[in-house]
């Protein structure tokens, strides 16, 4: 360890100190946004309805990347995200249709699905002390087998507007319902992480769990109640698919986990813990929306645009990269 | 080169690890475990030692990974030899051997760099000593020609003698903690003890007495099997951190970088962990608060840091550790539990650092303190504690120790006279 140096000009030093990496989102964000307005403009990439399609679209992604930007942050890591928003969708559906529940409860299924799933990832991560990683691919299987059970691998369809229009079909006025789930989940992922004890012991944790624990954190309680929540925002994003697809399907949300993963260590949470942010992750959750929006218009194969998915995230956190 | 033990693989094999990167290969090109198994029994026979070179080394004891690492410098027939606090980890009767073994690869023309702490060990296996300070030679010379006394001299420098050179400090009778028969799966075997309002307890042993599991248990970190802990004669349970920070006990552990400090999150996150509780309304922090007070730190202990928002690893180790230390002066502790405090911080802020300490206890509060540098440990404490097995094998005031050598004495369990 070095002393820090000593300089005469303090304004230069700022400038070196400054950390772009850590902006390295903001900056590929607008990149690729002005590229895309550039090359594609005459093919309606800036027009209002397309771009409020690439929220529609990665909204259900920003959901689950804002709750795993916690899970990462305290460093875990959920891999039975999407499969668990699947069963969710499954277990939803079966309440609105055969079991007769009215809407709240249905709901309740709903969230209370993802929160189970929740509570024995986080059991078993947190008390028994089996890395989450393996915890959660074994779950990603459990869950999704059962949701394939439940439904008899057969989408079940809901008939009920009324959920359909809160979770995820409707709009009010020009805004989709799917927004503004967005936009409060977005605002309040924030704020507990930038500003509540929460949020600092979640850090904490990630940083140097020994360090936190004689430090007086709870970290085992913490990393119980990440993995918990993070099983509640999969029980929503279920709701979302059924409501925006109209049925319940154990496949909604397959494979979501990468694209939710990615989101998130895009947007310049470190994958190792300790350093998050939610503002980051919603960024890097559009970015990836952005660059599929772009690629179909376009008009690149979908196998073209998988390859070029790839390449820029890559990039992007290569670029992030610390020395 | 042999380090404290950093160089091996402990899932490997003696005879793997030895032979590392440089693995002997049959005609086929194929590993040849067989030979290299039989070159290592042959390397461990010129030791004069016995070993199975087909066990895993984390199934062996530690001393066997240090004649691991000798083995493997053997193997690429080493001239030199370099030996980082060889015995840190080793029992008495082990570093018995390892000095003889020392003494055999003199004879056969080998050259061995030792570097101890341990004055008694460099008279007893050197030939010559040299001394470094804040990174320059002080002192070479033949160890016939000089005393331990004009070592430490030169080590410590002179100008620093007076605060490494005991105060009388005035201490009250209250007795603030008692501990009675404290046991735990760890180390401690009935562990009893009475720390006054005021004072300074220091805790001295060898490696593996006792003293940090000790401070872990007072601490909550390590669960007490049996024993009773009262405080101001009222019993208390220390299940986990929280409760002993709720008790007015904080704990500075043995390694800051590892259990101490975050060291990627900044100094004010770091000083502000333990206290987000204090500063919390409705679970939110005031930030506001937690600057003033991480500002006021930072002035009080004239730490040097860029700002406060610095991630804190890229401060010097000095810095590090008094960041490490205000952080559970902010707790404003009644008990600090204090395990090597100096270690790996440069001269001058060790001087601070022992002035912290006084200037805490004379506040009324009472200090605990670990320490292998035998004169900083008698510098600062009032009573020592010497461990041994699990147990407090002695208790010994301050003015019972007449020199550095009879707390040595304690401490290997010869009678002081």
């Amino acid at each position: 360890m070095s002393e820090p140096a000593v300089s005469g000009r303090p304004s230069l030093d700022a400038l070196r100190a400054f950390d772009w990496r850590q902006y390295i989102i903001y900056i590929g964000f607008l990149i690729v946004f002005v590229i895309f307005a550039i090359t594609l403009g005459d093919k309606g990439f800036l027009t209002p309805t397309n771009l409020l399609n690439v929220f529609r679209q990665t909204a259900i992604i920003s959901i689950m990347a804002i709750a795993m930007t916690f899970v990462i942050g305290a460093g875990n890591i959920d891999l039975s995200v999407g499969a668990t928003a699947g069963l969710s969708s499954v277990t939803t559906a079966l309440a609105l249709g055969s079991w007769g529940l009215p809407l709240p409860a249905a709901v309740v299924v709903g969230l209370l699905t993802g929160l189970v799933v929740g509570i024995a990832n986080g059991f078993l991560v947190a008390f028994i002390a089996i890395p989450s990683f393996l915890v959660t691919l074994g779950m990603l299987g459990i869950v999704n087998g059962s949701a394939q059970w439940l439904s008899d691998t057969a989408p079940i369809p809901i008939q009920n507007d009324t959920f359909t229009f809160i979770f995820g079909s409707g709009d009010i006025g020009p805004v989709p319902s799917l927004l503004i789930w967005t936009a409060v989940l977005f605002v309040i992922g924030h704020i507990v992480l930038r500003k509540t004890t929460y949020g600092r012991r979640v850090l904490a944790t990630g940083g140097n769990a020994v360090a936190a624990r004689f430090s007086g954190v709870d970290t085992r309680l913490i990393t119980f109640l990440v993995m918990a929540v993070m099983g509640v925002a999969a029980g929503l994003a279920g709701l979302l698919f059924a409501g925006r697809l109209h049925s319940g399907r154990f496949e909604f949300g397959a494979g979501a986990e990468l694209s939710v993963i990615a989101a998130v260590i895009l947007g310049g949470t470190s994958l190792f813990g300790g350093r998050a942010t939610v503002i980051g992750t919603l960024l890097g959750s559009l970015m990836i929306g952005l660059i599929n929006n772009g690629l179909t218009l376009a008009s690149l194969a979908t196998s073209q645009q998988f390859i070029v998915r790839g390449l820029i995230i890559i990039l992007a956190v290569a670029l992030a990269k610390k020395r | 080169m042999v380090f404290q033990e950093f160089s091996l693989v402990p899932t490997l094999t003696v005879a793997q690890n030895v032979f590392l990167t440089r693995e002997l290969r049959s005609r086929g090109g194929f590993i040849d475990d067989r030979q290299m198994e039989r070159r290592t029994r042959e390397l461990f026979a010129t030791m004069s030692v016995e070993v199975d070179p087909r066990r895993s080394l984390d199934e062996l004891p530690t001393a066997f990974w240090q004649l691991t690492e000798i083995a493997k410098a053997l193997s690429q027939n080493a001239r030199v030899v370099i030996m980082d606090e060889p015995t840190a980890a080793l029992a008495k009767a082990e570093t018995v051997e390892l000095f003889a073994l020392m003494r055999r690869l003199k004879e056969r023309g080998i050259s061995i760099v030792y570097i101890s702490h341990r004055m008694e060990e460099i008279f007893e296996v050197c030939d010559r000593i040299t001394v470094l300070r804040d990174g320059r030679e002080v002192m070479t010379e033949e160890l016939g020609n000089v005393t331990p006394r004009v070592v430490i001299d030169e080590i410590v420098g002179r100008k620093l003698e007076h605060t490494l050179e005991y105060q009388e400090r005035q201490v009250g009778h209250e007795v603030l903690l008692e501990a009675r028969g404290l046991t735990t799966a760890t180390k401690l075997r009935g562990v009893d003890f009475d720390l006054r309002r005021g004072e300074i307890l220091g805790l001295a042993g060898l490696m593996g007495s006792g003293r940090t599991e000790l401070a872990r248990a007072l601490f909550g970190i390590d669960h007490l099997d049996a024993g009773e802990l009262l405080l101001r004669g009222e019993p208390i349970t220390i299940a986990n951190p929280r409760a002993a920070i709720a008790h007015g006990v904080a704990l500075i552990p043995e390694d800051r970088r590892v259990q101490g400090l975050i060291l990627e999150h900044a100094v004010r996150e770091n000083f502000l962990l333990p206290l987000l509780d204090r500063l919390s309304r409705a679970g939110f922090v005031d930030d506001a608060e937690g600057d003033r007070r991480t500002d006021s730190f930072v002035t009080r202990l004239s730490i040097k840091t860029r700002s406060t928002k610095q991630p804190i690893g890229t401060l010097s180790g000095g810095n590090q550790q008094k960041v490490d230390i205000a952080k559970w002066l902010g707790t404003e502790p009644r008990i600090l539990i204090m395990d090597e405090p100096t270690a790996g911080v440069d001269i001058g802020t060790k001087g601070e650092i022992v002035a912290m300490i006084r200037a805490f206890a004379d506040q009324g509060n009472s200090v605990i303190i670990i320490s292998s540098e035998l004169p900083e440990l008698l510098a600062v404490s009032d009573r020592i504690l010497v461990l041994r097995d699990g147990k407090v094998e002695r208790a010994l005031d301050r003015s019972e120790i007449q020199q550095e050598e009879d707390l040595h004495h304690a401490i290997q369990g010869v009678e002081v006279h």
